[in-house]
Order: structure tokens, then sequence, then C-alpha cells
């Protein structure tokens, strides 16, 4: 800037130069402005969470290996939909029932709709992970936040009157609606639950429900 | 009436505090700075309570764009002394019968993002000179039944790095299909356990419902 240009006299005794008390730290700032809009718009603050989740091993020999069996009246099937619901209906279809299929009942994802439902089967064991957590939060119970998680994790093994969970998508279901219902999970702390294959019939059921014309009855799977 | 003087001030500001301040700010951004990386398709993950962080390194992300493409990650955190991108590559090469220069492999572990090329384009993406250009050749790794890539890709990378870990980032509209497909692929290698990325949300359940 123009202070710093001083006329210098040629020739002359060359005196110590005489500093202005201020330097220009103009260039300085800009640099430095276009430095932190530049870090600011990289920057990846908060990192994205994980969700862990465990599938079912495949059975790939039928003959060696056997699928696990479950109670029926346990069973809860919960059928991720198109259009962002859910179709559930609990037990099983047996094979008689097939020209006959039992009625899906529909839900949503908002809070009173899935969670709600899920909370109501799962009452006890949500109660009692519930008050875990509030003897840990209101301090009567002094532990580390990994004995918390296990023993979260022991009262889930423990319980066996909670809904054993089976997850299922139908073709027009989104990959939001699957984190969403696992999430589900999570929150209303259901201790078993897992996601399997949709089975031909469940998802006639879920067309009758959904008002979707089906698919011509050949053997699909 | 007498005019008001005011105290002639000089021009200039005095802007050492302001710069002080701006130091402090640049210097904790770049200290705390993680690149974001370029992702070749937007992907917006859906929310979920969850509260673990990513891991940082060896893991194998597997990204489901909503139209239907899928991209893959081998990422090893900041330490890259474990080379296993150019590893995995030349087995791939071995098994399509291409063979993958020095210069190439170099290229493959420097690519900071995750890719979606099928193997035999991927000599050209790799000479590629500019981002556009290797957008070009982003079409998804292929998963079909006749051309399974995606499989000999996981396969390989879990017999160079045995620890690597899946993580899966979908986007919220991606079609179910496609998740199921790659999650039988995924089953068919004995991959069973997922880290599913998702972004932090608050849940509330209300504790006198449950009471009841």
């Amino acid at each position: 800037m123009a202070e710093i240009i001083q006329e210098e006299k040629a020739g002359g005794k060359k005196k110590a130069k005489k500093h202005a008390p201020h330097i220009d730290m103009t260039p300085m700032v800009d640099l430095m402005c276009l430095l932190i809009t530049f870090f600011m718009l990289t920057t990846a603050f908060s990192k994205p969470k994980i969700m862990e989740i465990n599938l079912p091993e495949k059975i790939k020999d039928p003959t060696k290996q056997e699928a696990p069996r479950i109670s029926a009246s346990r069973t809860l099937n919960i059928i991720l939909g198109p259009d962002n619901l859910i179709y559930w209906y609990p037990g099983a279809v047996k094979p008689e029932d097939y020209t006959n299929l039992p009625p899906v009942s529909q839900v949503d994802f908002s809070p009173t709709g899935i969670r709600e439902m899920l909370l109501e089967r799962n009452r006890s064991l949500a109660k009692k992970i519930a008050d875990y957590n509030e003897q840990v939060l209101t301090g009567k119970l002094v532990i580390s936040q990994d004995s918390l998680l296990s023993g979260i994790r022991k009262l889930k093994t423990d319980d066996d009157t909670g809904p054993i969970v089976l997850i299922k998508a139908y073709k027009k279901a989104n990959y939001g609606n699957f984190v969403d219902i696992l999430d589900e999970m999570n929150i209303c702390g259901i201790a078993r639950y897992t996601f399997v294959d949709i089975a031909w019939f469940e998802e006639k059921m879920v067309e009758a429900a959904a008002g979707i014309p089906s698919a011509p009855a050949t053997a699909q799977k | 009436m007498p005019k008001i003087k005011l105290p002639t001030k000089s021009p200039h500001i005095d802007m050492t505090p302001m710069v002080d301040l701006f130091s402090v700010v640049l210097t904790f951004l770049m200290l705390t700075a993680t690149m974001r990386q370029q992702e070749p398709a937007p992907v917006d993950t859906p929310y979920s309570i969850s509260e673990k962080p990513t891991p940082d390194f060896n893991t194998l992300t597997l990204i489901l764009s909503n139209d239907d493409r899928v991209f893959l990650n081998f990422d090893n955190g900041p330490d890259t002394a474990f080379k296993f991108r150019p590893k995995i590559l030349a087995e791939m090469g071995k098994r399509y019968n291409i063979e993958f220069t020095e210069t190439e492999l170099r290229g493959f572990e420097k690519y900071p993002a995750s890719m979606g090329v099928p193997i035999l384009k991927m000599k050209e993406f790799l000479a590629a000179k500019d981002a556009k250009e290797m957008s070009s050749f982003q079409t998804g790794i292929p998963v079909d039944s006749t051309d399974n890539q995606l499989a000999l890709w996981i396969l390989f990378a879990r017999q160079v790095n045995p620890n690597i870990q899946a993580c899966i980032k979908g986007d919220t509209k991606t079609g179910f299909p496609i998740v199921k497909k790659v999650l039988d692929i995924m089953a068919d290698k004995n991959v069973y356990k997922f880290n599913l990325i998702t972004n932090l949300e608050a849940a509330k359940i209300n504790l006198a419902e449950i009471q009841k």
C-alpha cells in the first residue's frame, strides 16, 4: 500500500530505515479468510455412525443343517411394504392356510405406529431396560458404560417373553425402511430379531393389503 | 453554531485481534480436518440412534446409490503402510487376465474415493486424466449372477486382509432388490456381520408409556 513506498533519497548517507509502526496485514487476512473458508467447507465435522447387524447364517446345504425352529406364539412377522408402510402379522402361516391367507395389519414408521406396537409386545423387557437405565442415570447404580451395555445385553438374553421379530422386505421397500426398522428394534429393546427372506405367500398378503395387482400366481420365490 | 469537531482518526483499523482469532480458528480447522471424500454418487444416509463411530481402518465400504449402482471402497485409514488396495487390484487382474502396470496399481492406491468401475474398464479409468472423465466410467460394479465382480472383489479383499470389516452405506431411497442382492452376495462369501452407516438422530420413548 501507499505508505510502504516511501520516497528514498538517492545517494546520501544510509540511515536506519524508519518503519511505520504497523505492518499492513490485509493480504495476510485475505489469505487466512480463504483458507478458513476452504477448511470449513471440506471438513467433515460429524463422523457418520454405524449400526451393527448380524444376519442369520445362510443354510447352504439343507440336508446337513436344519433351519432353527422358533415358537409360533412369540413370532411377529414384520414386512416392509411399499410407500414407507409396514405390514405385520403374528404367528406363522401354515401350508393349509395358503388358499385363505390371514389378514395383515398396517402401521407406519411414526412413534405412534410401529414403536407403540412393538413396545406393547415387548413391555416387560423394555421396562426392565428402562429401569436399569434410570438407575444408572439417577446415580443409584454406579457402573461403567461397558458394564451398562453388557447388563442390557444380559437382560435381553434372559428375556423369554418378548417377541421374536422376523423382518422381511417386499420388493418395493427401500433401504431407508430397512435401517429404520432395525433402528426401531434397538429403540424398543427387542431382544431377538432377524432379517429373513420374504415368502411368496407374504408377498401376496402385502399385495392384497396394499391393493397392488398381484403378479400371476406362478411358483415365485 | 459551532461545528462539532470529530477527532481525526487514522484510516487504519487495528486488525491484530482479528488476525489472532483467525489464526486460532485456522489452526483448529487444520488440525481437526479429516477431508471429506468426494463420492462418485451422492448418498443420503438414513438416520438411526446408534452412537458408534465408523471404524477408521480395515473397512470395506459398499455404497449403494439410489440409481442402483454399487460402489466399493477399501480404506486403511491414515496408515497406508499395509498397502492392500493395489494387492486387491492385482488379484482381480489375475482373475480377469489383465496385467496392471506398476503405475496403474499406484494410481489405484492413490485414488481417494470409492469406485464403481467394471474391471474391464479399469485400465481406461486409471488412465483417465480428470475427474470428469473418471466419473464417466463409474457405472457401478456388476453384480449380476453372470458377471459377479462384486463377489470377487469381496473375496480378494478378504483374502488380502482377513480383518476387513464390511460397511454398507446406502441411500435412503435405494430400492430394496439391489440391497438384497448385495446382502446375498455377502452371505455367499460368509460375511454376516455388517456395519450400516447412518447419521445420528435422537429418539425418545415415553417411559410412562412403558410403565402402563
